[in-house]
């Protein structure tokens, strides 16, 4: 047997480790959350969906007018999670909530912070707390919290 | 349409932690005893469909070893869903739709035991604007269980009557992995795990494999004299966009309701691929049921292999249909969060 030293040796990343485009629509909705902007994209209906989608999934019209929507808005729904897992990003009590912005007709999922359990429910006001960093990516929102 | 039937299903013991068995020892045992049963081999199997998930295993084409279970030489015609094997007996449907293949072996397989399930599960999700989020799979099906909460579509009593009826009926599942009885009091007692959902209304982390074997009219009589027909099969998805989905109903569900004329058919069973609690009295609802005896088996509160348990929904409304002498059964297998694709199977005794 060789020593462990002599073994060939590889790193194995289990990751998305290649670059992928956002197209047209996302460029410009994660463009503008690195300015600490919310987008959405604009039907012909009038529907604004937020964050910004390529296509109406009901009609499948293609989507290219955007507005401003936010940076405040609604809980639909939220799970309460009183024991963050290794993998979520907040340490402290959080909840994934289901948020409809302030302009938008459809609902973002992000997280809501800072809050006890007993102080969200269906309905409660949320608005964007921003990232120290802004990245372009939809962690440039750190997470919601309740509306002062 | 031609006419097709299910003529063997056979479901490996549902294991908490498989160990060193690998894929391929999982799915050996099943796909013998199926060609055991019905005295067949490869050699008669036309075309043969596997589902499982690389993402569990981690690496790319891990399906491909699970071949190694079966005889491929001579070459043989092979397929492979990265869905619930649910979608492989789908896919093997078609194939005798058009002329293809008389036979089909389906096989799913899936090892929950050695990864974090939560965390594999985020990354399947929409990698711009929801895998960066890290939401697990338990968090995703409690938005919706609060949705129906919310409005009254379901209660926190039906929750618990699921959970109870679950761990009861696991006494009708040779296979389960989940057997200890609870009371409500147990069950009240449980921390929420991502609120409203307990650990309790959500699947155990669960290892196995199942497998399944279709055959066209001509074929099916050659094998078994108790063929179960698939009378009626639909699939639907709803938006990837999560956000943009009403959580507090199903237009496809509705829709392949309405494809399948599933409102004039009495069913005496269902099976229903509900992996939290909540989603059994939504369910019962939406799919008119509520005085059918449904997931008598447990269902995949009791024992969830991922990858198999859509598969698993169809093979327990065979078998229950096959040993009860029943006529309509009803099957239903699931994918994506908050049941975003759903397949209906109406499964019917020979008149």
């Amino acid at each position: 047997m060789s020593d462990s030293k002599d073994l060939l040796r590889a790193p194995f990343e289990l990751a998305y480790n290649y670059k992928r485009s956002n197209g047209p629509i996302m460029s410009k909705f994660f463009e503008a959350l690195g300015e600490q902007k919310i987008l959405g994209t604009k039907s012909s209906t009038g529907k604004v969906f937020s964050p910004a989608a390529e296509f109406d999934p009901e009609t499948h019209e293609s989507l290219k007018e955007i507005v401003e929507v936010g940076p405040g808005g609604a809980v639909e729904s939220f799970s309460w999670i009183e024991t963050p897992q290794h993998h979520h990003l907040i340490k402290e009590p959080f909840a994934f909530a289901l948020i409809k912005l302030d302009g938008a007709d459809t609902c973002m999922l992000h997280m809501v912070a800072n809050c006890n359990e007993a102080d969200l429910s269906i309905g409660s006001r949320v608005t964007a707390n921003w990232s120290e960093v802004q990245e372009q990516r939809i962690t440039d929102i750190k997470f919601f919290t309740l509306e002062k | 349409m031609k006419k097709v039937a299910i003529i063997g299903y056979a479901q490996h013991p549902i294991l908490k932690n498989a160990g060193a068995l690998n894929e391929v020892e999982l799915i050996m045992p099943v796909v013998h005893q199926l060609f055991d049963d019905l005295g067949i081999g490869q050699k008669d199997i036309d075309f043969t469909c596997s589902g499982s998930c690389d993402y569990l295993q981690g690496a790319a084409f891990a399906f491909v070893e699970g071949l190694s279970a079966i005889q491929t030489n001579p070459p043989i015609k092979e397929s492979h869903v990265e869905m619930d094997a649910a979608w492989a007996m789908y896919e093997s449907m078609l194939k005798i739709q058009m002329g293809d293949a008389q036979t089909a072996l389906i096989y799913g397989f899936g090892k929950s035991s050695p990864g974090d399930l939560n965390a594999i599960i985020s990354l399947q999700m929409d990698p711009y604007y929801i895998s960066p989020l890290w939401p697990d799979r338990v968090s995703l099906a409690a938005l919706q269980a609060r949705v129906l909460l919310d409005q009254n579509i379901i209660t926190k009593e039906q929750m618990l009557t699921t959970v109870v009826e679950a761990r009861a009926n696991s006494k009708n599942n040779r296979n389960a992995l989940i057997t200890d009885l609870i009371n409500e009091s147990d069950y009240f007692s449980h921390a929420m795990i991502s609120s409203p959902l307990n650990n309790l209304d959500c699947p155990p982390i669960s290892d196995g494999s199942s497998a399944m074997i279709i055959a066209s009219e001509e074929k099916a009589y050659e094998f078994t004299d108790q063929p179960i027909w698939i009378e009626g099969i639909d699939h639907r998805i709803e938006s990837s966009n999560l956000g943009a989905r009403d959580l507090s109903t199903s237009a496809t569900l509705q829709a392949s309701i309405n494809q399948l004329d599933l409102e004039n058919i009495k069913f005496d069973i269902a099976e229903l691929h509900t992996q939290f609690s909540h989603e059994v009295p939504f369910l019962k609802s939406l799919l008119n049921l509520q005085d059918v005896p449904t997931n008598l088996s447990g269902g995949p509160l009791i024992g969830n292999v991922m990858m198999c348990a859509g598969l698993d929904a169809i093979g327990k409304t065979y078998e229950s249909l096959k040993d009860n002498q029943l006529k309509h059964g009803l099957a239903h297998a699931t994918s994506g969060p908050c049941l975003q694709h759903n397949m209906l199977v109406h499964l019917e005794t020979q008149k």
